[in-house]
């Protein structure tokens, strides 16, 4: 079968999912994945002139929220959700762009 | 090398709802103490899910209504993956290739040449706002980041230019233009410096006899209307630069440094980053139905451009003072309503933009909060055209009604001004006047209205508007049955 995505896609991927895959997962997830595209090749054989395009698979209409204001979670439950808080706000690692 | 600039637009808008995007927490998040207005959903913790705002909807539809923009009857809400605290969920709810509306326009105009151009809208769709990110010491050494996701969630507007403005002041002007009409609509604040509209820019330069496209830089950290034209007349200066010199420009996005007042690379093509889209698969497709959007159109008010077309049509105001009733639109509507009351506009117009407004701003009061309502100026206006106080008078009027909040003719009544009302003294007065105008004599010897007009207007400036008016009338009419038997 030819493949569809290369070892090095999926160590691209792997990274952009901030994943560390070692060399024995690149070879097995390279299979893996390239199976499953495979199987979407097959579907797209059929032919779908004429079909609008399904990107859900439920048909109902729009719910939504009207615009009120209702409570936000009280302070003391946000903050023991955080592993790390400082004066009220989350402390996360700093990213450098 | 004959050139043309050639400069696209992004602009993020924050839509005026109470509640966030896809949940009920409130958008009031400027001055408040951090992560006070979260939930499980603006937290993305496990399990919650996302309910559309239909206010949000509702605010992006008109925007693209008046943008000229075709709404799409079914968009959808894709995943951008990112890792990056200010959203945490580690990806942003946007839209992606099915936006919610497309293909639209916006005419600016040149305020000073009176120049339209057509500004051409790729799209504009929904998302939703990340946190803010802090830092505490010198960004460059701090370990740390401090997230307050209070502004997570806020439902935010991205509109995006085609490449068709053509100087760094052209799209200062169209920013400017397009901040006053959504603000005009009450569908964002336009407060840039608050961060509740928000704009990136990107740039380049086509070579005029090929045609041929150059290659562009993106600008971001534009946090005024100012920066947003000095950046790009920066990097119209670094690229012309680069290509004198037999350079080639670099694709990057680069990070306008305002301090100073230069754009330094931020990351190259190469490391754009792959956001992964997929659709969002906790929201249904968005259908909007024809009602809504008929129910929007009819309820879109005058927008600012006819408004200033119709200001010179109907009152005969200048380009600049229409301009400025457009720009102010409380001030706009008091005209309005004054004017349908009074019909000397152009007395009312130098009125209202010289004596109130000079009044007001010394007292530092907003023409929201006047003490003096339209009608009530009207009043004050009346009676000097009637003669019965000066204008000099009537400013010293205006100035009280602003600081007591009475009526001008309650004023006059209670004033000091004292009436004068002996007969024997008016007619003297009258004397004095008529030696001085004689040629208003001859005219009001034929018949002339006016003459008497003025005539009694001398007189009541004579006496600093103390003659009681109607006996001036009176006695300036005996004498002229006198001369006429």
């Amino acid at each position: 079968m030819k493949r569809v995505i290369s070892g090095k896609e999926i160590e691209h991927i792997a990274r952009l999912a901030r994943l560390a895959i070692s060399l024995d997962e690149k070879k097995e997830f390279t299979v893996q994945l390239n199976s499953i595209l495979d199987y979407f090749k097959k579907i797209s054989e059929l032919n779908t002139d004429n079909i609008e395009p399904t990107a859900y698979i439920i048909s109902k209409t729009n719910r939504y929220n009207e615009d009120s204001v209702r409570d936000s979670l009280p302070k003391k439950e946000v903050f023991s959700l955080g592993p790390f808080m400082e004066e009220g706000f989350f402390k996360a690692p700093r990213i450098m762009e | 090398m004959s050139e043309e600039v050639v400069i696209g637009l992004e602009i993020h808008i924050q839509l005026l709802t109470k509640t966030k995007l896809f949940c009920s927490c409130s958008t009031d998040y400027i001055g408040k103490e951090p992560n006070l207005n979260v939930c499980p959903v603006c937290l993305g913790l496990p399990g919650s899910l996302p309910v559309l705002n239909k206010k949000a909807i509702e605010l992006a539809v008109k925007t693209a209504l008046v943008l000229n923009c075709k709404i799409n009857r079914v968009s959808l809400f894709h995943r951008k993956n990112y890792f990056y605290p200010d959203l945490p969920k580690n990806y942003q709810i946007s839209q992606y290739d099915f936006p919610l509306a497309e293909n639209g326009y916006l005419e600016i105009s040149y305020p000073e040449v009176r120049k339209n151009i057509k500004v051409g809208i790729i799209r504009l769709h929904l998302e939703e706002d990340a946190g803010k990110l802090i830092h505490k010491g010198e960004i460059t050494r701090a370990n740390h980041s401090w997230v307050d996701y209070n502004r997570t969630g806020i439902p935010l507007a991205e509109i995006v230019t085609k490449p068709e403005l053509h100087s760094p002041e052209e799209a200062q002007l169209f920013l400017i233009q397009l901040r006053n009409l959504v603000k005009y609509l009450g569908v964002c604040d336009g407060n840039m410096e608050e961060g509740s509209l928000r704009c990136d820019a990107n740039i380049s330069i086509r070579d005029k006899k090929t045609g041929a496209l150059g290659t562009k830089t993106e600008i971001k950290n534009l946090n005024s209307f100012r920066s947003v034209r000095n950046a790009l007349e920066f990097e119209l200066r670094r690229q012309k630069k680069i290509l004198e010199q037999g350079g080639r420009i670099i694709q990057e996005t680069r990070h306008w440094n305002e301090e100073k007042k230069i754009t330094v690379p931020m990351r190259s093509k190469e490391e754009a980053p792959d956001y992964r889209y997929f659709p969002e698969p906790d929201l249904l497709p968005l259908r909007i139905e024809q009602e809504m959007i008929e129910r929007i159109n009819k309820n879109i008010p005058e927008l600012p451009e006819q408004r200033r077309k119709r200001l010179i049509k109907e009152y005969h105001l200048s380009e600049k003072d229409a301009q400025m009733y457009t720009d102010h639109s409380t001030l706009g509507d008091y005209f309005e309503q004054a004017a349908a009351l009074f019909p000397d506009k152009k007395m009312l117009n130098n009125w209202i933009k010289v004596e109130l407004l000079g009044y007001l701003s010394k007292k530092k009061i907003n023409i929201e909060h006047s003490p003096v309502s339209p009608e009530r100026l009207v009043g004050l206006l009346k009676l000097i055209t009637q003669g019965i106080i000066t204008g000099k008078i009537g400013k010293s009027i205006l100035e009280r009604m602003i600081s007591t909040g009475q009526e001008a003719s309650q004023i006059i009544q209670e004033s000091k001004i004292k009436q004068i009302n002996d007969q024997e003294e008016i007619k003297k007065i009258v004397d004095i006047i008529f030696k001085e105008h004689n040629d208003s004599i001859e005219d009001l010897k034929s018949g002339k209205e006016k003459a008497l007009n003025y005539l009694i207007g001398q007189v009541m400036r004579y006496t600093k508007g103390r003659a009681k008016p109607e006996l001036v009338r009176e006695i300036i009419k005996k004498k002229l049955n006198l001369w006429n038997t």
